[in-house]
């Protein structure tokens, strides 16, 4: 709860922390000039491997095994960051670009120094003018003052940093259809194999890498990997960004560090529930993660293993809070017409059913559902996801037809008689 | 494991198989007896995964995943489950889904019967529906060209159609639009799905969301009857099906022959077959009579044909062949040397190459050779719009990494996937050869990607206004070359095998020479007599008949007056000579003939062709002539012997067998040999270990530079005003506007504009509209052949410019 890594600068100085000045006043760049001047690409990549770092986008990946997967002998390589934060309910990474971009900016050039990358990418969600805006000026700032640009710091390292705005697509998130999206090609998921690190930007060796897991690097590189590791469980070390939201007192981003329990999330963090209500159920890591509910999960730690023992996951850091009066049919199917919405077409079990499952959660909703519905709902959600376990099994291309599944699963695990009654009784609501 | 090095070894449902290392899994199944069922896979395209129908369980470390078997290359050792419950589950899932919102209006819809959707229902489907709601609705069907109609409601989203258009033609003028469950194919805005292979993505279709327009609602796929042939539009010879209903040919579809199409057709290929339905199509025999014809018997015409030729002795000549089987054009070269007597006869009208250059050029490519090219040079015709089935090969090796040089007057349909694009005006060719052979300049680099490894070199005549020895000069160079070798380009359909046929006055049967003594009487023994000496060709044919001092003329299948470069001289020879046409029309030379016999077309008619690589392939015959049309072979030889001579030509196969006797480039071929599998794909002449007497080197012409300006480049279209197209409804609408294309600086020397007229004096005049074309080498006007308003122009080197001033402007 003290350790303050990514926010301290923002919290210390809300008014001018997105600046080059107030970046340079608050220690900003002295571990760029310290791996520039004193350590070599490798040196630096092995602190980040010794951090035990995971991460941040959702699937908890180490970053520093990630950086080892690039081919040795393949130049360009190109470091792309994943700032398309679209996750119903993350709302992190847009203040790390908001009131810190510098950090970033920073941690982009450690990283394509420690890669051997000259021409980094960041692709920005259109419908963050703000960040992108921020981020734009502390590049400008950042090349003016040759952190970025030829021979930085006069180390004769160059680095490009290109900054690039989606169109409004949830999918692009996803590191593939980024990079599509990227090439001006549809957002749409690529096969795997071959991974971005083989074949990733113009079919070119590629990290993609979330905005908080880089801006994370400076830290790391000033105080170094083993000090990083050392903070909380073992595992799931470090302090991270939680967007808590929902039926909380206290909604916003928190950066903690991890292994304290859900309860102690959203009690105290959170500052509990509003109207002294009860707690129902939350979605621990955004939109895309089964639910979890106070009988079961109170007091599950809050790291990424315990989260997935327990069937879900930590994801991109979005708790969403609900409370004892939330319709979880209309939550499921609001969720589900979500993914519905954002699945790129592609591929056949996502394009026709996740749009099939909302019909049917409409139909429920609505009063118009059927007995036989509970195990079509379930059936067609198999054909997506087929035995419906975590980590999910898929008929898919990538993991979108699986993440409309999750509230379908959550709910009928947890909240089948609800169900159950909205066939039975009719309409709630509408 | 396997044992031989290309092989892998994998288990399949319990069974352990060799299949080739490198192959992705879904194809190394079906090969290995395995089906795997499949929507979006297809096997001359990039695998996507998308349609997931082709899922199975492969065992990992992490124990059994799904996996698309069309993504997955085989590895030793793998094993795969194709039927397991998980997989069968998998594809029930895949079908439901894609039935969802399918109309199932199989009843009325051109693919039922032949549908992969209503197939894999039936063979992989869960068998009923649970799908209560309503189904997604789209206007339809669309028209999203002249010759497809789309119906987004039927379609799967396979891609199958926009990867094939992006990945495979190269105009990728559909696209996915919209995501989700409102994704559709559809064109851009404004821009019609005006592809020439358009009709390929209506073949791949899997379900009937694509159509042909002119096939819709035509006939019901088991009612079709179909045999194999081969597309004689070009000189490529795709192989197709020609599908027939109630007598008449409906749809030819493209058949996948490895070494040529592979599967691909040009819509000019696929949709050609209208013309033997035209309503003007000649099928009885017809006598001029004032200023038209009168129908005759085949007794009357033929007697007052061979009447008039015996008279004239041997003041006859021939032109044609080159739109014939090898066979018609055995006959004819035989009628016209052997019962005639006449050495003078061509079946290219000084519209092509040298006959001993396009029959013999040593050492000669195959197509196939594209494919392991590390350089191709093309100094020819736009084969986009002379040979596009060539095109899509030379495409396909130059995206795989072949050095592509493309050396034309504008841009050709190529150049986006050419290494080097290299401009000139017409006639500075000689000019420009010497500084790309010496690497001069900006050519350096050009000349450098030749230099290394095996070369392909495509060569032909660029434009019409260009001398058939810029292709000798230009294969001259590439013999230069350390591993290069020759494909000349000639467009018309059985042009080589009509050389072959001894159809040119210095060309024997077989590529023999016509000095060659030994064969000469070889020939003579069997044909009973041959001319003496070198005949005349086409243009000193029409000269003499122009001049009186030959009196007759006998065509088979030719249109002089709008083939020859001289379409003036045409017609002053045909209105002069006595003209005896064999032909499927009145055409504007065949209108002066005295006798027009009606010949049988495509699918008519048994018989081989010779493609531009010497493959000979066996045409099959689906319907009935219509009316008297009769093979032309048949007809000669009913002339035969009006004239007292006995051909023996009474049936195809004995044709075949003679000629395959007596024109040693085919020796060894028997008529049955296409029938069996190593045939199916044609059989390359000359067979191995046959040598024919004629090979020819090029050497370099020594071509003078001809630097006239404005030079013409008069080139061909696709989609002209020849004679079947014009007779295809549905591509007769198809030709492009004709037009006198300038460089803009030209255009602005001339004060100019697009749209503005020019008034064009070459052997004729004509009045054209200004298109602007950056493109264009400068100094040059660019003209499509053989469009009705481009006819007259003929081919010179260079051209008068006037602009046509509006009066009081």
């Amino acid at each position: 709860m003290t350790e303050r890594i990514l926010t301290a600068r923002m919290e210390a100085h809300p008014a001018d922390s997105h600046t080059l000045a107030r970046y340079e006043a608050t220690g900003g760049y002295t571990a760029l000039r310290k791996a520039l001047g004193e350590m070599s690409p490798a040196d630096v990549a092995a602190e980040v491997k010794a951090s035990n770092l995971r991460g941040r986008g959702g699937a908890g990946f180490p970053t520093g095994v990630k950086w080892g997967f690039l081919p040795e002998d393949l130049r360009p390589r190109y470091l792309v960051v994943n700032a398309d934060e679209s996750e119903p309910g993350t709302f992190k990474d847009r203040i790390l670009l908001e009131r810190d971009p510098h950090q970033l900016v920073e941690g982009i050039a450690l990283a394509s120094y420690a890669l051997d990358v000259h021409h980094a990418f960041v692709y920005v969600r259109g419908e963050y003018p703000k960040p992108a805006r921020r981020l734009q000026r502390a590049v400008d700032e950042a090349y003016e003052a040759g952190y970025l640009g030829t021979n930085i710091l006069g180390s004769g390292f160059d680095l490009e940093v290109t900054i690039h705005l989606g169109a409004g697509a949830y999918i692009c998130g996803e590191e593939t259809a980024l990079l599509n999206s990227l090439e001006g090609r549809r957002g749409e998921p690529r096969i795997k194999p071959p991974f971005p690190a083989v074949a990733g930007l113009y079919a070119k060796p590629t990290i993609v890498n979330n905005v908080e897991t880089i801006s994370t690097v400076p830290w790391i590189v000033a105080h170094g990997g083993r000090a990083y590791a050392a903070i909380g469980p073992e595992r799931s070390c470090g302090t991270r960004l939680f967007s808590l939201s929902g039926h909380v007192n206290r909604p916003g981003d928190y950066e903690i560090v991890m292994g304290m329990t859900w309860r102690d999330l959203i009690f105290d963090v959170g500052g509990g529930i509003p109207d002294g209500k009860a707690l129902k159920a939350w979605i621990p890591g955004g939109a895309s993660a089964p639910w979890f509910v106070p009988d079961e999960h109170l007091d599950t730690f809050v790291t990424i293993d315990d989260c997935a023992a327990a069937g879900s996951m930590l994801g991109s850091g979005a708790v969403v809070v609900m409370d004892e009066t939330t319709d979880v049919v209309a939550a499921a199917h609001r969720i589900v017409k979500f993914f519905a919405h954002e699945s790129c077409g592609q591929c056949t079990p996502c394009r026709e059913g996740t749009t099939w499952m909302e019909r049917i959660l409409w139909r429920i909703l609505h009063g118009e559902g059927r007995p036989a519905d509970l195990d079509l709902l379930l059936d067609v959600a198999d054909n997506i996801s087929p035995g419906l376990r975590w980590p999910p099994a898929m008929t898919t291309i990538c993991p979108l037809g699986p993440s409309a599944v999750s509230p379908i699963t959550s709910i009928m695990r947890y909240f089948r008689d609800e169900v159950e009654a909205k066939i039975t009784r009719g309409a709630t609501v509408g | 494991m396997a044992d031989a090095p290309d092989q892998v070894s994998i288990t399949l449902d319990g069974r352990v198989v060799e299949v080739p290392r490198g192959a992705l899994l879904i194809a190394a199944a079906i090969e290995a007896g395995t089906y795997i069922p499949h929507f979006c896979w297809h096997p001359r395209m990039k695998p996507v995964g998308m349609c997931r129908m082709c899922l199975v369980e492969i065992d990992t470390p992490r124990g059994k995943m799904l996996t698309t078997s069309c993504t997955t290359p085989v590895a030793d050792g793998m094993v795969v489950e194709t039927s397991s419950p998980v997989v069968k589950k998998a594809q029930e899932g895949v079908i439901e889904f894609l039935l969802i919102n399918h109309p199932l209006d199989c009843p009325v819809c051109d693919k039922g019967g032949e549908c992969p959707l209503q197939d894999q229902t039936l063979a992989y489907g869960p068998g009923d529906g649970r799908f209560v709601e309503e189904k997604r609705h789209y206007p339809k069907p669309i028209p999203i060209s002249d010759l497809v109609a789309l119906d987004r409601e039927r379609c799967i989203l396979c891609a199958r159609c926009t990867r094939f258009s992006e990945e495979i033609s190269g105009d990728p003028l559909i696209e996915f639009v919209d995501r989700g469950n409102h994704v559709e194919v559809n064109t851009f805005p404004n821009h019609p799905f005006t592809s020439y292979f358009s009709g390929n993505t209506v073949q791949i279709c899997p379900v009937g969301a694509l159509t042909a327009r002119p096939y819709r609602f035509r006939a019901r796929p088991w009612d079709l009857e179909a045999v194999e042939a081969v597309s004689t539009v070009d000189s490529v010879h795709s192989k197709v099906s020609l599908e027939a209903s109630m007598n008449e040919i409906v749809r030819i579809s493209g058949v996948d022959c490895d070494p040529t199409n592979q599967g691909w057709l040009s819509d000019k290929d696929r949709f050609v077959y209208e013309h033997l339905l035209a309503d003007d199509r000649v099928v009885v025999p017809l006598i001029a009579n004032g200023d038209g014809f009168r129908e005759a018997s085949w007794g009357e015409a033929v007697g007052l044909a061979a009447s008039r030729l015996a008279d004239l002795g041997g003041a006859v000549a021939g032109l044609g062949g080159a739109r014939s089987t090898n066979e018609d054009a055995y006959v004819f070269s035989r009628f016209l040397r052997g019962v005639v007597g006449t050495p003078h006869l061509d079946a290219q009208l000084d519209d092509g190459l040298a006959p001993e250059f396009a029959a013999a050029v040593e050492p000669r490519a195959l197509i196939d050779d594209l494919d392991d090219a590390d350089a191709i040079l093309l100094w020819g015709p736009d084969l986009k719009e002379e040979l596009p089935v060539l095109y899509l090969r030379v495409r396909k090796a130059a995206t795989a990494g072949a050095k592509l040089v493309v050396v034309h007057p504008r841009r050709t349909g190529l150049d986006d996937v050419a290494a080097h694009t290299i401009r000139y005006r017409p006639g500075e060719g000689p000019a420009l050869l010497r500084r790309l052979a010496a690497g001069e300049g900006d050519l350096a680099e050009a000349r450098d990607a030749l230099g290394a490894g095996k070369v392909v070199a495509l060569v032909g005549r660029p434009g019409l206004a260009e001398p058939a020895e810029l292709a000798e000069a230009v294969a001259a160079f590439a013999l230069t070359l350390d591993d290069a070798r020759i494909l000349p380009l000639v467009r018309r359909g059985n042009v080589f095998g009509a050389l072959d046929m001894g159809l040119a006055p210095t060309l024997l049967p077989g590529r023999v020479s016509v000095d060659d003594a030994e064969r000469r009487r070889a020939l003579a023994a069997r044909w009973g007599s041959l001319p003496d000496g070198v005949g005349m060709g086409a243009t000193d044919i029409l000269e003499a008949a122009a001049s009186g001092r030959i009196g007759a003329l006998v065509l088979l299948g030719v249109d002089p007056v709008r083939d020859h470069p001289r379409p003036d001289l045409a017609r002053r020879a045909l209105e002069r000579a006595f003209v005896v046409a064999l032909d499927l029309f009145v055409t504007d030379s065949t209108r002066h003939a005295d006798v027009v016999l009606p010949v049988a077309g495509l699918g008519e008619i048994q018989g081989t062709v010779t493609n531009l690589e010497g493959r000979v392939q066996k045409l099959n015959r689906v319907v009935p002539p219509p009316g008297q049309a009769r093979p032309a072979w048949s007809i000669l030889d009913d002339l035969a012997a009006a004239l007292g001579s006995e051909l023996e030509a009474d049936a195809v196969e004995k044709i075949f067998e003679e000629l395959a006797t007596l024109a040693p480039a085919y020796e060894g071929l028997t008529w049955d040999r296409f029938d069996w599998a190593e045939g199916r794909d044609g059989v390359v002449v000359p067979l191995e270990g046959v040598t024919p007497p004629l090979r020819h080197v090029p050497s370099d012409p020594g071509l003078a530079v001809v630097s006239e300006r404005p030079a013409l480049h008069l080139a061909r279209v696709l989609y002209d005003d020849g004679v079947l197209v014009r007779h295809c409804p549905s591509l007769a609408s198809l030709a492009p506007e004709a037009a006198a294309h300038l460089h803009p600086r030209d255009a602005s020397v001339l004060a100019v504009r697009e749209g503005d007229r020019v008034r064009l004096e070459g052997v004729g005049v004509v009045e054209l509209p200004v298109v602007l074309d950056p493109t264009l080498a400068e100094g040059t006007v660019y003209v499509p052949f053989n469009l009705a308003e481009t006819a007259a122009l003929g081919a010179v080197p260079s051209v008068r410019i006037d602009v046509v001033r509006e009066a009081g402007s």
